[in-house]
């Protein structure tokens, strides 16, 4: 043994120049490119065009809500992390992404208070109460978006969208879901496309949404599983829906680029740590997102489901997660 | 790193661990004075899962001393002195890899002696696993096999011995191959090389000729030199779990152990020298050695001009399945099929944060099983879901860590968790 003391793990003392090495298990390298940090900043990159387009549209209101929802969530974090006796944790930058998403989720005539209270309570009751990042299992914005609609439902219900006195033309309209639950009319397709109508900040353009969620697919920050199982499934169900009322096809793109289906495929579905871990799981967690979307906005109350729906996808991830264990190479032979 | 295989220039010392395979240790038959010839057996593998050991030089026995592997075991250890004249250079690549290989295997070679000559040669497997060859090469009672594979794929980036390997000799792997083939009666002949080495698989084609033995190309990806997703990717044929690729009717071995065993059988020469890749950013000049079996790991890196100022890590085997090792008197041994030098860039430590559920591992295990679920079963040691979830099955590649944004150790957690599942089983 007195030989291996000779040469210690240390570097020699007369060759301080030298090489320092150390020992850990293997593997001893990873991947760079992908970290839950850079996760985090693609997902702030593909909102951009959404971010954008709802500032154009909706001005100082987007700018506001977009400032105090990240804003709150922040501080949210830095509090409930100390409160819990742990580490903040602000740099991974999942309090900006929950804020993104639920200011661009928000409508634009929201009071100030509504959204710094779905803030705090997106990262308090959605987030930290669980254990902080990974341990939800709820999205967080949509927790945070759901507690101020039941709370608020007055401020922030369906109906609370339209404001004949709001600094922007496009409030003053129905939104595109809306006016199809209450009165059966067809907004214009491309505006519907690109965004040119009322509805919550971030949503209305399928096309920022699309731009920004094939980016993250092609990252693969998001499973493309999740968003075209999901978007997949509306087209079935409200292709039939139309097939059966003979809309000639309106009522599907209603469906798809109306309300907040791309921007909730894209963006809220794909959370990965609500969402299931395989192929498989993502498939299936899709498809139901989708279908439930179109069983609320057909039967139920609510004009638009996204929200509800993913909320309901997320309580049964795990039981998802337990029917779709991977069949492993070799097994049942 | 593509440079031609180089002779190394004898050692004056060599330690040659008494296990240097997987199985039982083998006995040392020689004691300290004794002088010992080049090829000498100095260890008999009396087990049946063992590997004779012999001398790389010629010497004289030092002492039975005691060696640290990389993978932290001590074992004992013949040390030899090299005395008197030694085969080198070119005389000693000529010998090993050189020279004519016939292309028939005569009829006065019956697969038991076939089998007889790869044991007394000490054959372990060289890809890095070291399993005792003669074990998969000698003729099943139970198990019919109908194909030999021969794995040309390299099982580590970074390492490219099997590659060189197959450019500068593959006449001894075709003839290895027909020979072992003859041993497990095998009908069929696949060696499987990736689509990323054409050298390689135009010299092989040419030196095949008209026999038997096919090329099979593959994609290049990490880990395709796993035998069982090798077995999947070529016969498109599943390893029942737990069980042995003999289960399918397959032998497998890889290009240089075939090697081993036309030098073996044909020229009845033991198994003392390797090839092995030094490389990594952390060496000043990467090479492709012929080295003896028990030369220190400070001798090779001396010879390829020392390590660099930010060198960091220095692993025996490649970067994703290597052991890393601090102690530099640590030998060569017969499953070393390279050294990679890591700088301080390669394995900058980064925190461990939660998992995000995000699947990356489940996406790129190559067994289909869930490393996040079985890294967590491990970490608060729940034995029943790492069984329920196939713990076993997980070889350990490092893909799932490789590719974790949370830089969780999942293999590490893995291994640990194997531990337990087989401690609970075998009480």
């Amino acid at each position: 043994m007195a030989q291996q003391a000779a040469i210690s793990q240390k570097p020699d003392p007369d060759d301080a120049q030298g090489p320092s090495l150390h020992v850990a298990p293997s593997p001893h390298i990873h991947d760079r490119a992908f970290t839950t940090h850079r996760m985090m900043v693609d997902v702030v990159l593909a909102l951009t065009p959404a971010v954008a387009m709802a500032v154009y549209l909706f001005r100082w209101s987007a700018l506001i809500h977009i400032t105090l929802c990240v804003g709150v969530c922040l501080l949210s974090e830095l509090i409930f992390t100390r409160m819990r006796g742990r580490k903040a944790t602000l740099n991974d930058l999942s309090a900006v992404v929950t804020g993104l998403i639920l200011a661009l989720s928000m409508p634009a005539t929201a009071p100030w208070y509504a959204a710094v209270i779905a803030s705090a309570a997106a990262i308090g009751l959605g987030k930290i109460i669980f254990g902080g990042l990974g341990m939800n299992i709820f999205n967080p914005a949509m927790v945070g978006r759901a507690f101020v609609m039941i709370s608020f439902a007055g401020v922030m219900g369906a109906g609370a969208y339209e404001s004949a006195s709001g600094m922007v033309d496009v409030i003053s309209q129905a939104t595109p879901m809306n006016a199809l639950k209450q009165s059966g009319t067809f907004a214009m397709v491309p505006n519907l496309f690109l965004g040119l109508t009322n509805g919550s900040i971030g949503e209305t353009s399928a096309l920022a949404c699309l731009l920004g969620g094939i980016y993250l697919c092609i990252r693969r920050t998001a499973s493309w599983e999740i968003p075209a199982a999901m978007i997949a499934t509306v087209l079935l169900i409200a292709g039939a829906a139309d097939i059966v009322g003979h809309f000639g096809g309106r009522l599907v793109l209603q469906h798809l680029l109306g309300g907040a289906l791309f921007f909730g495929a894209f963006f809220i579905a794909t959370d990965p740590v609500s969402s299931p871990l395989s192929s498989r799981g993502k498939l299936i967690f899709g498809a139901g997102s989708g279908a439930l979307v179109m069983l609320l906005r057909m039967f139920s109350g609510y004009p638009e489901g996204v929200m509800f729906a993913v909320l309901l996808m997320n309580a049964v991830t795990p039981l998802i997660n337990r029917w779709t264990i991977p069949r492993t190479m070799g097994e049942g032979f | 790193m593509d440079a031609p295989i180089e002779v190394m220039p004898p050692p004056k010392r060599v330690v040659l661990p008494l296990l240097q395979n997987i199985g039982a240790p083998c006995e040392a038959v020689v004691k300290p004075k004794q002088e010992v010839a080049w090829g000498e057996t100095i260890g008999l593998g009396k087990a049946f899962i063992s590997a004779n050991l012999h001398s790389p030089v010629s010497g004289v026995v030092e002492k039975i001393g005691v060696s640290t592997l990389p993978n932290g075991r001590h074992l004992p250890a013949i040390n030899i002195r090299a005395e008197g004249e030694q085969v080198t250079g070119q005389a000693l690549y000529e010998d090993v890899l050189g020279g004519h290989w016939p292309k028939d295997c005569p009829a006065i070679y019956y697969p038991a002696t076939i089998a007889k000559a790869v044991h007394e040669s000490g054959i372990v497997g060289l890809g890095g696993a070291a399993f005792p060859t003669h074990v998969k090469v000698r003729p099943y009672d139970t198990k019919m096999i109908d194909t030999l594979m021969i794995n040309g794929c390299e099982c580590e980036p970074y390492l490219t011995t099997d590659y060189r390997l197959m450019v500068e000799a593959p006449k001894p792997v075709i003839s290895g191959a027909l020979y072992a083939a003859r041993a497990v009666a095998a009908q069929e002949v696949i060696i499987c090389v990736e689509d990323n080495k054409p050298e390689a698989i135009k010299q092989l084609r040419m030196a095949a000729g008209h026999t038997v033995v096919k090329i099979a190309v593959l994609k290049t990806k990490y880990p395709q030199g796993s035998e069982k997703q090798l077995i999947k990717a070529v016969l498109d044929l599943e390893v029942p779990l737990g069980g042995l690729p003999a289960d399918v009717g397959v032998a497998m071995s890889n290009v240089a152990t075939i090697a081993a065993i036309a030098r073996g059988v044909i020229r009845e020469k033991p198994l003392t020298h390797r090839v092995i890749s030094v490389t990594g950013a952390g060496i000043v000049r990467p090479k492709n050695l012929l080295v003896p079996i028990g030369i220190s790991m400070a001798e090779v890196i001396d010879y390829c001009g020392g390590l660099t100022r930010d060198a960091a890590r220095i692993v025996a085997g490649g970067p994703m399945m290597g052991f890393a090792f601090s102690n530099l008197t640590t030998p060569v041994t017969k499953g070393t099929s390279g050294l990679t030098v890591l700088t301080h860039d390669d394995v900058r430590a980064e925190n461990e944060t939660h998992c995000v559920r995000c699947g990356r591992c489940v996406d790129v295990c190559p067994m289909h099983l869930v490393p996040t679920k079985l890294a967590m079963a491990s970490r608060y040691g729940n034995v029943a879901v790492a069984q329920q979830y196939n713990i076993t099955a997980c070889f350990e590649c490092g893909c799932c860590t490789y590719a974790c944004p949370a830089r969780i150790k999942l293999v590490q957690l893995i291994r640990m968790g194997k531990i337990m599942v087989i401690a609970r089983s075998k009480n």
